[in-house]
This record gives structure tokens, sequence and C-alpha cells, in this order.
């Protein structure tokens, strides 16, 4: 654990000391003179890293979340604000800065607990060296639905808790009474004794002479006040007006703008570019050849993107250029096979003997599964705008990223700057989805504007969004699944490829008593990127389409096989009793229409979905789904219903419509007419059920997610008869309804 | 010189007059309120009215727009400050996540309820299927669409012509 303990900052204390309090950095506001230096104005005390207080008696929580709709940083707030007894018309929240003291080393320690290993996805962002050497990480990063469960959980509710017993101590010493006769109340601190009261602001100075406790009481549930309501998120008035800043949305003096286009095979080099016609445009500046894109620099973003489209390059591609869509489902299934024969299977995990164990069974129900490449398609195109000040060795960048200090590294080691010169501005992020988190695009932007003696602003158009992504990838999964008389699984063989993250996605929820799950590597060009809930689209859709399977084989319902299979699970029955409970599970459908259920646990939340879908058209149409989610307990419970609603609308779009393909190993897809999105039309009712069982607390931005998918095909498959193994579903012929 | 008359301000600029209308709120007279999503009239984050038309702004010439009347989220609100009817139902239904999209989606609402003030679920689907959300708040944007409808006055009968058109 000592390996936690940097600079101080993080005090061995904490880290060494109860669990309650891994990784919270609490300090009064002169021990950190740096910190304080960067989050706080004239009169203004710094109680702790998480919380200040100003001298109006304003509550601010500072955390390093950025905002991507998800909500995380009112929900933080409501945390240390209830823990703290805030008054919650009074409290604001504060994006900190990109700041190593700032980083999010509970993201980190979740990662690195047990054997675990780096999630990958950070790779790049980071130096992966010295990760390796040192295990000390430097990430701030929004993702992996950590910031309530992690940050909120052990940083601000610490934070909080601690904040109110430092401002406690502090009034009882001025009043000179002893603190257990204190109250406090809407940031407020009362002797009721005597009659005095007094702000918290008022008591901030001497609080931060004070050495914080290094274990807070924290409250019970019964005694929240503010956690567990529905609370107005902070950053929607600036949304309905147009005054919300997002990266986009940055505008310096003298800043000019540049359109880029990457090599079409990622990963390869432009050869030569014939620049001469683009540099003859109007307004065009420059031309920028790098190894691996070109960049136009014009007076107008619109005046750059034509000139992009008048460049003539040629390219080194190599093998990668001849590699297509089949191919790649080809490979991965030739190499499948190769790895079972020759018996060099990467081991996922391994219970009893489910190869022995299949011998052994009344039959072996065979079915492979496959999933295309996806993109994330954010709303806002990736843009990044930096300003460098070449004599001062300093830079400057205004981005939405999901990892504002991995964003401040990459761009310094790009430039030759040191780290603490570089400053990121985080904006509003007009949507994230893991995309946000890989800062490929700030470091092309700070190349560009390094050849350049002005700011610049570079927008990639959606064409070069879809195109130049990191990918959730492509994938196919085989099950082999020994069934005893009662069609009850005995063995389960379970093969698929790419392991990313998070670790446990491809492991089965049920009980089962011989499982053996293990993956093939790709080794095709397509880059990996964490996509809403990672690893978990693939494996949700794999496990619950095959487990329905086994239902309808076993000539059991889908629900009661699923209970079945989760005996002794309390909290996973009870989400999939409220899902079905919700949807009327059973009720006489349409002819035409069918139901479908599924459940899966990611990031700590257990999710499950009903999905009613309408096949009289020949295609589907999904008119309801019933979501129950149990996260442990709901800090905001509007809040987490509309990530359940985004997540599954979210879900449904890749399950419908999306697959990115290849040819000749480009990227086919480019915009929305051919990478298509559900729209108002389609959107179907949402109805969720939340669920506090009071377990440990789980995520919310990615859980919504992984079920959709495999419950549409299960209600299609109940609608039509025609089993769909393969996504997306929107086009796929199916038997007669 | 092009002479673009935005939320009733009259501004000369010197652009192209090729250039779509999104660049010239955006880059010329600051607006940014209205986004870039697509850039060929696909996702509807760029909607403006012109003359209280909604149109796709990335792609639509300047010149097309010139002289005209253009509004903008910008340009919703009451001059006092108070925000229109769909704005504040878009608080209180908590629509935006992200956000990025949301100004077009109320100005493809708006327009809609200028011309139909009762709308049903038709007719948001069909007003409203240019526009997408990628954070799918599309059943939060319906609910606060029936409600903002709600708080606006209901149009007088005779004023309702054979086709829901409000006449003059």
């Amino acid at each position: 654990m000592n390996k936690w303990t940097r600079r101080g900052f993080i005090t061995a204390g904490v880290l060494t000391g109860g669990a309650l309090v891994v990784g919270v950095a609490i300090r009064p506001g002169h021990r950190a003179p740096k910190l304080a230096g960067m989050v706080t104005d004239e009169g203004e005390t710094l109680v702790n890293t998480w919380v200040k207080i100003d001298a109006d008696n304003l509550v601010t929580a500072i955390a390093p979340h950025s905002e991507m709709g998800q909500g995380a940083p009112t929900a933080l707030t409501q945390m240390l604000a209830d823990e703290m007894d805030a008054d919650w018309d009074r409290v604001a929240f504060e994006e900190a800065p990109a700041h190593e003291d700032f980083a999010n080393y509970a993201l980190a320690r979740e990662y690195l607990a047990g054997e675990a290993t780096i999630p990958r996805f950070l790779d790049g962002t980071v130096d992966g060296v010295f990760l390796a050497l040192s295990k000390r990480m430097e990430i701030q990063v929004t993702g992996g639905s950590t910031s309530i469960r992690l940050t909120g959980q052990r940083g601000m509710r610490i934070a909080g808790a601690a904040a109110r017993e430092m401002i406690v101590k502090a009034a009882a010493k001025t009043w000179n009474v002893p603190a257990r006769e204190l109250r406090t109340e809407r940031s407020h601190v009362f002797h009721d004794a005597s009659g005095q009261s007094g702000r918290y602001a008022d008591f901030a100075e001497e609080a931060a002479r004070h050495t914080p406790p290094s274990q807070p009481k924290l409250k019970e549930a019964a005694e929240y006040q503010i956690m567990g309501k529905p609370k107005q998120r902070f950053d929607i008035p600036s949304k309905v007006d147009g005054t919300a800043k997002f990266g986009i949305d940055a505008d310096l003096p003298g800043m000019k703008y540049a359109a880029v286009m990457g090599a079409p095979v990622i990963g390869s080099i432009i050869r030569s570019v014939d620049a001469s016609a683009a540099e003859a445009m109007p307004g065009v500046i420059k031309v920028i050849h790098k190894h691996h894109f070109v960049a136009v620099v014009a007076d107008g973003y619109w005046q750059a993107q034509q000139a992009i489209y008048a460049l003539d390059a040629t390219f080194d591609e190599g093998e990668a250029g001849t590699l297509n869509q089949e191919g790649v489902y080809d490979k991965f299934r030739a190499v499948m096979s190769e790895a079972v024969e020759a018996g060099t299977e990467k081991t996922d995990i391994s219970v009893g003997n489910a190869r022995k164990a299949a011998r052994s069974a009344a039959r072996v129900f065979e079915a492979e599964y496959q999933v295309p490449f996806l993109a994330h398609a954010t709303m806002e195109p990736l843009n990044a705008t930096v300003s460098i000040d070449r004599e001062a060795g300093t830079a400057q960048i205004w981005t939405g990223s999901q990892n504002p200090l991995g964003t401040r590294n990459a761009v310094a080691e790009a430039l030759g700057l040191k780290a603490g010169n570089v400053t990121v501005h985080n904006q509003f992020l007009g949507g994230g989805f893991g995309r946000r988190a890989t800062p490929d695009f700030p470091v092309m932007a700070a190349e560009i504007a390094a050849e350049c003696d002005f700011p610049v602003k570079m927008i990639w158009s959606r064409e070069e969004d879809t195109q130049q992504d990191w990918y959730r990838l492509a994938s196919v999964s085989r099950f082999k699944i020994g069934l005893d008389d009662d069609g009850m699984p005995v063995s389960w063989d379970q093969q698929y490829v790419d392991k990313h993250d998070p670790p446990e996605a491809a492991h089965p929820i049920y009980n089962l008593p011989n499982a053996f799950v293990h993956y093939i590597e790709s080794d095709h060009h397509v880059r990996f990127g964490a996509w809403r809930s990672v690893d978990h689209t693939q494996h949700g859709f794999y496990i619950e389409s095959a487990v329905d399977e086994l239902a309808h084989e076993a000539g059991k319902d889908g629900y009661e096989y699923r209970r079945a299979l989760l005996a002794g699970k309390p909290r996973h029955l009870a989400v999939l009793d409220a899902a079905a409970k919700a949807a009327g599970w059973g009720k006489t459908m349409p002819q035409g229409h069918g139901m479908g259920i599924s459940i899966v646990e990611s990031f700590g939340t257990i999710c499950a979905q009903v999905v009613e879908v309408d096949m009289s058209s020949g295609a589907p149409r999904v008119t309801h789904v019933y979501a129950a989610a149990d996260p442990g307990f709901v800090i905001n419970p509007d809040g987490f219903t509309a990530q359940m609603e985004s997540g599954v609308i979210y879900g449904l779009t890749a399950a419908l419509y999306g697959e990115i393909t290849l040819e000749n190993g480009r990227v086919v897809q480019s915009n929305f007419h051919d990478y298509e999105m559900v729209r108002m039309d389609e959107a179907p009712e949402i109805h969720v059920t939340l669920i506090n069982s009071g377990a440990r607390l789980g995520g919310g931005g990615e859980p919504g997610t992984p079920p959709i998918a495999p419950a549409l095909a299960n209600a299609i498959f109940n609608a039509t008869g025609t089993r769909l193994r393969s996504l997306p579903l929107a086009n796929q012929p199916t038997g007669n309804v | 010189m092009v002479a673009l008359i935005v939320n009733g301000t009259r501004q000369d600029i010197a652009v192209d007059p090729n250039q779509p209308l999104l660049w010239a709120i955006r880059e010329n007279l600051k607006l940014t309120g209205t986004k870039f999503g697509c850039g060929i009239a696909q996702c509807g984050a760029c909607t403006v009215h012109v003359d209280g038309v909604p149109v796709r702004s990335c792609s639509t010439p300047v010149a097309f727009a010139e002289g005209k009347q253009i509004t903008t989220i910008e340009g919703i609100a009451s001059p006092d400050g108070t925000l229109h009817a769909l704005q504040q139902a878009w608080i209180n239904n908590q629509v935006p996540q992200c956000g990025y999209c949301q100004s077009g989606q109320i100005m493809s609402a708006v327009a809609l309820l200028e011309t139909t003030p009762r709308p049903t679920d038709d007719d948001i689907d069909t007003a409203m299927r240019g526009n997408i959300c990628r954070c799918g708040m599309y059943s939060r944007i319906r609910k606060a669409i029936k409600e903002a409808a709600l708080t606006l006055p209901e149009p007088a009968p005779e004023a309702v012509d054979a086709e829901g058109e409000i006449n003059e």
C-alpha cells in the first residue's frame, strides 16, 4: 500500500488505516499551498482538497471528474453536501484542474486491485513504462462508471464528513464549549444551550489549523438528507439557452481553424501530398503534412475543410490496406479453432473441469455469436484548441476530455514541454462514451499549433470522427454447454476474441459447476477503445443470448430458467423479478409482438431489462423497455434513471444499426446516413425501477447498455421463432410472425 | 459583405456567400449555441429558424438567409430573460445530458409548437426525427414538449385553418 503514498499528499494514515479512507486526501489548506493557489480565490479557505468554503458560506465540491452528461458532478456534490450538512441551496461544483495531486488514484486502485492489470485503454495516456515499473498512476479519468462508487464513496463523503468535524471542532474551540454539544444544519453550527450560532465560513480558517480526522464518521442511510433525493443537475440551465461552453466553443484572439485528414487505413503512413489546389483556395493559410495526418489551417473551419477535400495524397498501407470485414471474421474463426486444437487457449477463468464434465453431459449445446466494430459517434465531433507561448515554454488546451491529466501529459510530451507548463481547460463534453478518454485529438491539435504562430482550433469532420475512432472491437464467441436431463448446464465452455476491460466482463453471473472461459487475441489494425461498458457490450449479448437458447432448448421460460440458475443470489433475483414484474412478464402479446429478457452485472450494478418488440412489419420496432437496476444505493434517483434511459438508447442504436465495417482496411461508414442512430420515432417507452439493496455502490453510466441487445434478440426470437446470433439486428431476415 | 439579421440585430459580415450559415453564426457572429454535428443535415444539431422555418444551418448557404429573419437558441427567450416555455420545460424534465444536441432539439420544438400548438405523438415524431440525441433523451424531450404546449395559450378554433396552420 505504501506505493500510493506520494509526497505525503495521500497520507500514510489514510492508506494504512481503515478501509473507509482509501486514497482520500484530506489536508487543511495551508499544508497544500500549491493546491490552494489553484482552487482558491481571495477570501476562500481550502479546508481540504475536495471542498472549499468561501467567505459567503458557499460550499464548493471539487472533484476530478468531467461533465459529459452523466450528471456525476451533481451527485458527487450531493454526497459531499450531505455528509457535511451543507445548505443545498448554497453549493457548487468545480472540476479539479488537471494536476497530479487531483489524480484519480481511486480508479487506479480499483484496476490494480488483486491481479488485475492496468486497463489497456489508458495505455498511451501516460508513460506506460513508468507505470509498469512503479505502479504509480497519474490518471484523472472519468470512465469505468467510477465517479460515484469510487471518488464519491471514498472521496467526497469522507471529505464532507471530515470538513464538518473540523468545523465543529473549530466552533467548539472558538466558543469554548464541548464539541458534542454542537449540531450542524444547512452550513451553520449551533450551540443550542447558549443560543450561539455561526456560519461554516466563520470557522473555516480556524478549522484549517486542525489536523483532519483520519476516519470521520459517516452517516447511516437513514440519516441521509440529500443523498437518495432527486436533485436538479447544475449544468442543465446552461444547456437550454446556448450558453454552455463545450470544447468546440473555445474562442481565442487571433485564433485560426484547422481541418484534418487522417491516413484512411489507421496506423498507416501518408507518403505524399499534393496540396497545390488546396493551398490556392480562399482563406487557406497553410497545409501541414505529418506522417499519419494532413491538416489545413485556414481563416475559417469551412474553408479549411473544403481544402481538405482538394488534397491529393498517397499512402503506405501495407497488408492492412487489403483487409476486408469478412477477412476479419474469417481470421477470428480460424485462430479460435486452432487454439482449441493446439490447446493454446488463454484462460480467462476456469472453475471445476468443464471439458471433462461435458463428456458425461446428456447433450451439448453449441452456438456461435458475432458482433461488429462500433464507433462512439459523440454528438460533438472531436476538437481541441491549442495556444502555445514559445518564449514562456507553455501551452494551453481547451477541449472536452474524460482524461485531462493524460491529455496534459501527452501534449507536453508531443511538444517537448514540461507537464507542469501545460494547462488543460476542460470544457463540457458533447458526449464521451469512452472516446474522450484517449488524448489523440488534443495531441494532434498541439502538433498543428506547433507549426503556427497563432492559436489553432482543430475540428474533426463527422467523417473523420467516424473513421478515425478507437473502436469497440468486433468479436466472435463460441459456446459449448453440456446439459443434464433437465436442460440445466453441467459444463460451460466459452471462447471469445480479445480480452480488454473490465477483467470480469466475460464471467457468467450464473451458478455453474464447471466453467472454462477462454480467449484468443486478434491481430488486425483496428484500434481498441473503451466504448460505453467496454467488454460487457459483447459478453452481455453472448451470454444472455446463449442462456435464452438454453431455456428454449429445455422447454422452459427464459425468466424462470434464469431464476433457477441464480438460486442463492438474492440481489440478482430481486432485479430480475423487478424487471419481469414491471413488464408483466408472461402476459399475452398481440400477434407479431414478442418479449425478451436479460440480466447483466457490470461495474458493480446489476441491471435486468425486458424488451417488447413489434415484428409485424418484418423489422424490429421496440415499443417498451422495462429496466430494473440495483447499484446498491442510488444517490440521485432522477439522474440515475436518466442514465438507464440513456444506456438503453445507446445500446439500442448499436443493437439495431451499429456496424462499422472495413473495406481495403478503411472504415466504410462515414456519417449518420450510413452509421444510423435511433431517432425520436423509434425510441421506446422506457420504464425504470431502482433498487437500493444497500450493497457496495455500483456505477450508473454504463450498466444500462449491455442488457438491451440480448433482450431484443430474445424478444425477436419470441415473436418470430428466428434466433439472431449476430449484431446488428435491424436488417436481418426473420421468420413469419 | 453579406447582411444577416440574427435575433433581430442586423450585422454585415465578409464571407463567401456559399459558406454554410452555421459557420457564419458560430465564427463570424460568435453565437456558439448553434452546434456543428454532421455537416450534411443528418443530425439537426445546427437547427436555426430562417423566417420562422427550421433549417439545418450546416447545409444552408449564407446567401439563402441574407436579409431574412434568423433566430438562434440565443434568441428565443423573452427580452427580459424569461425563458421560452420549452426551455423551462427542458429544465423541469431534466432533459439534457451532454446537452450538445439540445439547442437544435429546442429550435425544432419551438418551430413545431408555432405551427402545431397541441402536437400529437405523431406530430412530435415527424418534427423531431431529424434531431439525433446520442444520449437518448427522446422520452424526456417528448414529455417536455407536451408540458410546454400546455403552458402556451390554446389557439382559438377560428384561428386554425383546415391544415392546422395558425392564420396570422
